[in-house]
């Protein structure tokens, strides 16, 4: 089965004075399976959200997309007119943002918000668009939705906040779903809650998941693939399992090190030396070669593209953890 | 955000925002139900009777029931003109202020959410608009009509002149306020929330960042009436505002005005009180508006 979303290359530029660019993204890759769950897993700063927004052409000036295509269900979604592409946004790609009380208007009801999404799709009446509406805020259980239809944000709690935007993102049915980091601003209660609703819907709607964050934990049980972003770019791509398993990039492991629960019961945790470098000053060679202690002569001079390696899986290093193939 | 049951506690917890808002409420009132309360219609000329003219008030020597302020000079009770004077005064002050509103308003969103070059551009125009006084403005726009149209047509149409001329000399006030608003509330996220839904620009300017523009600009709007009254009557004062047949608070003021040193100081004297209460009351409730709704904004932006 072909991809339903397939990104080549893609390349996102912001300019720095006035001839010159940098870019956040530097040439990226990544497919989605109709119904497939994706987890983009990255420091902050590696370019994640930026990921998110360019795929659905929302750069916004004085950003761009410089290069690359992504193809969803066969069309190019760059090469559309702003009026198109807007017929894919939320129709059929919906996103869900970190933080539900800024994605959510304050002056405006959940019922206002959720009508424009339906609205914003097709002519809808009102009272057809207060049924699905609280259809779907029931379906998100979020308790006494008649009367939450007709509250305000700042009426509701953080969880159920997030509940409404994910039912908002829901009511037009998409196929894909980007969620950039949608439980780092809830309570650690409400996180696990919220995260097995999401993907309780959708399994159970065969919505296609790319899952934003930098909980390596949360992606182990939700997602099916991984990918590991640094700098702009995919360095680690692979089943989620296997990858959490036996990463092969030393970022990858780096990452899963500094994690509890990944290492021995006792041992410390370890901490990746050094920080990501700024974008604009990216070294020769290899992006996280300052930082990695295998990193040898070539590692500078040239940089590794992300290249087939274990059977599914690819990596981009010239000496995986664990030997080459 | 603020529930309306706090904005009525808050409310009813200041004496001055109730002592103005009663007063403003009084005039409104007065000036609303001038043709059933008024003792006269002073614009109807069968009623008016020359030998009422410039009788002092009732309870002054020579002073009669039926003219409880007096009359001026063409035997119109200063009680029935200070009435309706009033309403014509809030009438154009509302007016300046819709249209102040509406250019101001529009041309702000568009500066703000645009950006680029057509905010510098709108910008720029709304300072050089800035820098003429309203007052001169006015004078030369006035006097050029009421020159092209003669004196008839000028006083038929004065009233939609006034309106035109303070509500386009002061809309910058309006763009300004709106466009910082507009510049702070589009890095938002529910901006970007409403752009991945599909939205187009347009819906997202009016249904999503002009409401959240418009707790400043209700502030901005209260005191705009007062000012675009104080400039009607100034106007009205020099004599190019409203005629002596429809006289504004500012046409009474200035119509009574030569008479002040032959006795004769209630056909100025009522009118400017009436003006200074309605200029007042607006004041305190603006300040009390911006003070409760955002301590941060200031006056004029």
């Amino acid at each position: 089965m072909s991809a339903l979303l397939e990104v080549r290359d893609l390349r996102v530029a912001f300019p720095r004075g006035r001839s010159d660019e940098v870019f956040a993204l530097r040439g990226v890759d990544l497919s989605l399976k109709r119904g497939e769950r994706l987890g983009v897993v990255g420091e902050s700063g590696a370019g994640k959200s930026m990921l998110a927004f360019a795929i659905l052409d929302l750069i916004q000036s004085p950003g761009r997309i410089a290069g690359g295509s992504i193809r969803f269900d066969g069309q190019n979604l760059l090469a559309m007119s702003e009026r198109e592409i807007r017929r894919v946004r939320g129709k059929r790609i919906a996103m869900i943002f970190q933080d539900p009380m800024a994605t959510l208007n304050p002056v405006l009801t959940i019922g206002r918000q959720m009508a424009e999404a339906l609205e914003a799709h097709g002519r809808i009446s009102e009272r057809e668009a207060r049924r699905r509406s609280v259809e779907m805020l029931k379906a998100v259980q979020v308790p006494q939705a008649e009367a939450r239809y007709d509250a305000y944000p700042h009426e509701l709690s953080g969880g159920l906040r997030q509940r409404v935007v994910i039912a908002i993102a829901l009511l037009a049915e998409p196929e894909i779903i980007i969620a950039d980091e949608p439980t780092t601003a809830l309570d650690v209660t409400i996180q696990a809650e919220i995260m097995a609703l999401l993907l309780r819907l959708c399994r159970e709607r065969e919505v296609g998941l790319i899952l934003i964050t930098h909980d390596l934990a949360v992606v182990a049980e939700v997602t099916e693939r991984l990918m590991i972003m640094y700098a702009g770019r995919c360095v680690e791509e692979g089943p989620t399992s296997e990858v959490i398993a036996r990463p092969r990039h030393p970022y990858a492991a780096g990452l899963l090190a500094s994690l509890p629960g990944h290492t021995e019961p006792g041992a410390r945790l370890t901490q990746i030396p050094g920080s990501m470098p700024p974008l604009g000053a990216l070294p020769e060679g290899c992006a996280f070669r300052p930082r990695c202690e295998h990193a040898y002569a070539r590692c500078h001079l040239e940089r590794p593209e992300l290249e087939p390696d274990l059977p599914g899986r690819r990596v981009a290093c010239y000496l995986p953890l664990g030997g080459r193939t | 955000m603020m529930s309306a049951a706090e904005f009525r506690r808050r409310f009813l917890r200041d004496p001055t925002a109730v002592g103005a808002g009663i007063v403003l409420l009084a005039l409104v009132a007065m000036a609303a139900l001038a043709p059933v309360l008024a003792p006269q219609n002073p614009y109807d000329p069968m009623q008016l009777d020359i030998m009422d003219s410039e009788m002092p008030p009732s309870w002054l020597p020579g002073g009669e029931d039926r003219f409880p302020l007096g009359t001026d000079p063409q035997g119109r009770g200063v009680l029935s003109t200070i009435m309706y004077g009033t309403g014509i005064s809030l009438l154009i002050g509302l007016g300046a202020v819709a249209v102040q509103m509406l250019i101001g308003v529009t041309l702000g969103l568009i500066a703000g959410y645009r950006g680029g070059w057509l905010d510098s551009l709108l910008m720029r125009i709304a300072d050089i608009q800035l820098s003429l006084s309203t007052l001169m403005l006015a004078i030369v726009a006035l006097a050029v009509f009421s020159a092209a149209f003669g004196p008839d047509l000028y006083s038929d149409l004065a009233i939609f002149m006034l309106i035109a001329v303070i509500g386009v000399a002061e809309w910058p006030r309006f763009a300004r306020t709106v466009r910082a608003s507009v510049l702070a509330e589009r890095k938002k996220e529910y901006v970007d929330a409403a752009r991945t839904i599909g939205l187009s620009p347009g819906t997202i300017m009016r249904r999503h960042v002009l409401p959240n523009t418009l707790t400043p600009v209700l502030v901005i709007a209260t005191i705009q009436v007062a000012e675009a009254i104080v400039t009607e009557a100034a106007l009205s004062f020099l004599g190019l505002g409203m005629p002596a047949t429809q006289p504004s608070l500012g046409a009474l003021i200035r119509s009574g005005f030569e008479f002040i040193f032959s006795g004769a100081w209630w056909i100025t004297f009522f009118p400017a009180v009436v003006l200074i209460l309605l200029i007042l009351s607006l004041n305190l409730l603006g300040d009390w508006l911006r003070d409760t709704l955002n301590p941060k904004l200031r006056r004029g932006a």
